[in-house]
């Protein structure tokens, strides 16, 4: 009973923390992308008093929309990706249904919110939004390869090196990869790095990878048809995947926390460690979102398949490869 | 319709081209570099009208496109505000004699704020959109 209650609040803990902390670096993101531009930008609460503005305005759902599915996409896409954040751990708090899923587990559930646009996009049927939905699908398709090739290495080389349950996130985060490597497989788990880096803004629609809602060939694709509450809950879902995708990552690269290091009372090391999380965070979403949304422009979707397919997908085996020699050599 | 306070912190901006010679438009792009920057006041551009808060009109209005701009307007979600930019949509502009146009901007759809000049200054866009709120505020939107 006692634990029915904990998750249950800690998963309405969870999606507070999610969902403001995923406004709040959107807000960030504006700013340093406007920065980088040499402009001042919006105020951090900037995505703030947009969901506020979107709560606010009328929810149209088109004639021809199929009304139910319409209106489930955009709660669906936002379950799916605060139930993510369940797996996930945060700061030094271990995740909270960390005993029932693991890395497999995360992988596929990667592909739910993603699916929920498309489902959106089909619902509203509008030309634009299922060409938005058939590009993401077609994403979907192409970067769960490059993601699938990490998994798979990490799983293998914990399983090499004796670690008992590879796949499970608790013990991935405390063996990281850098301490069971070789050079050989050092140079593996970078490449590893920079897939997961590039597969990061293909999950989250940014540029170069949102042909499936680029607003200048299809204004706004998927969404293209959604205003008001539902736009709003796709809104938050984007923030708190953002913050999923950047957990990812320092869930599998970068798990180290400042209690580790330093001796501090409980309460202070857990607020340090968490502190210590949101800023690996920001510095993963500024390279693998704000740092790449600015220098590149839009990729069309053949360039996207064959990116991730060929040339990422490459990296991936050579990456999985490398570990596999620095195992043999070991 | 009840003024939205968020409006003032958040308005999001759909252009349509009704004809215009986009003098209008490259004048709002400079809206966007880092002069104006008026991403600082929470006003972005947004692809879709259903997204949108705000609706930008420039340009005569050409007999193809009449229909298309009510459409346009129609899918605005509500609360909405219309400003019309370049003296085209006020009187025709420098194609008054032209045997395509059925304008100005507000035969077909209400239209809040006028912005004149061939082309306004950006500046003079901005000025529009924060006379826009006021009228928003007085609750006086033509919807």
């Amino acid at each position: 009973m006692g634990n029915v209650l904990l998750i249950l609040f800690g998963t309405l803990a969870v999606a507070a923390f999610g969902i403001i902390t995923g406004l709040v670096f959107l807000g960030v993101d504006r700013i340093l992308v406007a920065r980088m531009q040499a402009r001042i930008g919006p105020p951090w609460q900037q995505p703030f008093f947009d969901f506020f503005k979107l709560m606010s305005k009328e929810n149209v759902i088109p004639r021809n929309s199929i009304p139910w599915l319409f209106n489930l996409a955009p709660l669906l896409a936002l379950a799916s990706s605060i139930v993510l954040l369940l797996y996930l751990p945060i700061g030094s708090f271990p995740a909270l249904l960390a005993a029932h899923g693991d890395l497999i587990l995360i992988v596929y559930l990667l592909i739910v919110p993603a699916l929920a646009m498309v489902v959106g996009g089909f619902a509203s049927s509008s030309p634009y939004a299922t060409i938005g939905a058939q590009r993401e699908m077609v994403t979907m398709i192409s970067y769960e390869l490059p993601l699938a090739t990490i998994a798979v290495a990490y799983a293998w080389k914990l399983g090499q090196a004796g670690v008992a349950h590879p796949f499970a996130l608790s013990s991935i985060t405390a063996n990281p990869i850098w301490g069971l490597v070789g050079p050989v497989g050092l140079a593996g788990a970078v490449l590893l790095l920079l897939v997961l880096i590039v597969v990061t803004p293909g999950e989250l629609s940014r540029i170069p990878f949102d042909t499936p809602e680029a607003e200048t060939e299809l204004a706004g694709g998927l969404l293209v048809e959604y205003s008001g509450r539902n736009f709003a809950l796709f809104y938050l879902a984007l923030g708190v995947k953002s913050i999923v995708m950047a957990a990812l990552v320092v869930a599998l690269f970068f798990p180290w926390n400042v209690s580790d290091f330093i001796a501090l009372p409980t309460v202070a090391a857990r607020i340090a460690d968490l502190a210590f999380w949101l800023l690996k965070i920001e510095v993963v979403i500024f390279f693998a979102a704000s740092l790449i949304r600015i220098s590149l422009a839009r990729l069309r979707i053949n360039h996207v398949v064959s990116l991730y397919w060929k040339y990422l997908g490459a990296v991936g085996f050579l990456a999985l490869a490398l570990l596999m020699i620095d195992g043999m050599i070991a | 319709m009840k003024y939205p306070n968020s409006f003032r912190k958040s308005l999001w901006t759909f252009l349509f081209n009704a004809g215009s010679c986009n003098g209008c438009e490259i004048e709002m792009v400079a809206l966007l570099t880092p002069r104006y920057d008026v991403e600082r006041f929470g006003i972005k551009l947004v692809g879709s009208p259903r997204h949108a808060d705000l609706l930008l009109i420039t340009g005569p209005v050409t007999r193809k496109i009449a229909p298309r701009l009510r459409m346009v307007y129609e899918q605005m979600p509500d609360p909405k505000v219309v400003i019309n930019v370049g003296v085209c949509g006020v009187s025709g502009g420098a194609f008054y004699e032209s045997y395509s146009l059925i304008g100005p901007v507000d035969d077909i759809i209400p239209v809040d704020v006028y912005v004149p000049g061939c082309p306004p200054r950006p500046e003079a866009i901005i000025h529009a959109a924060v006379k826009a709120l006021e009228k928003l505020e007085r609750a006086e939107v033509a919807s």
